[in-house]
């Protein structure tokens, strides 16, 4: 009974759901791809790069982790991680030499927020590839 | 790269139907529900932005 229910929960080979989680991180709406959900990777793809590519449109400011007190901390660290789960758009951007200080006003500031939460949404779509790779979800 | 020069409504509704149709199509396992979840993210997220609007409106003075 307990080795069945341990078989249960058990996670399948990384070579299993490795590939996919990484082409998702790689390319929004891959990884869905990869795994034959056309549709929804379709949807996944137009959806993450338009608002990451309205976020530049915007002039958003890209994150870079910067130490100091806490708040300077957690806000940098977490949007730098927020703009990297963009994958290729995030290294394209950065590599082509995209660098937009930081200036007041309404627009870049919801460029910030688009290109942080374009990654954002990008976990949220690997979340949902793992799940389906590893037979959690049809 | 053009830049883009948005109203906050239209900054906000293009926020609400891109990460409305990214939870509508992660959180749901039917295409129905997909659906449904997506509109009503997008209409809870309107309701929310007017709502806050009328709000910091009336509480402005």
């Amino acid at each position: 009974m307990a080795i069945e229910k341990e078989e249960k929960h058990s996670l399948p080979p990384v070579g299993v759901w490795g590939p996919a989680l990484a082409l998702s991180w790689l390319v929004p709406g891959g990884g869905h791809l990869l795994l034959k959900r056309t549709g929804r990777g379709l949807l996944l793809m137009a959806s993450i790069s338009s608002m990451f590519v309205c976020g530049l449109m915007m002039r958003g400011v890209m994150f870079t982790p910067q130490s100091g007190d806490l708040l300077t901390t957690l806000i940098n660290t977490g949007g730098f991680i927020g703009d990297l789960a963009s994958g290729v758009l995030y290294l394209l951007t950065v590599w082509l030499g995209y660098n937009q200080p930081d200036v007041a006003g309404a627009v870049h500031d919801y460029g910030t927020k688009f290109l942080v939460t374009a990654g954002l949404l990008n976990i949220l779509a690997m979340v949902d590839v793992f799940d389906i790779a590893v037979g959690r979800k049809d | 790269m053009p830049k883009m020069n948005l109203s906050h409504f239209e900054a906000a509704f293009l926020f609400s139907l891109f990460t409305s149709v990214v939870l509508g199509v992660v959180t749901k396992r039917t295409d129905r529900d997909r659906l449904h979840y997506g509109v009503y993210t997008f209409l809870c997220f309107f309701v929310a932005l007017f709502g806050l609007g009328w709000l910091m409106y009336f509480g402005h003075g």
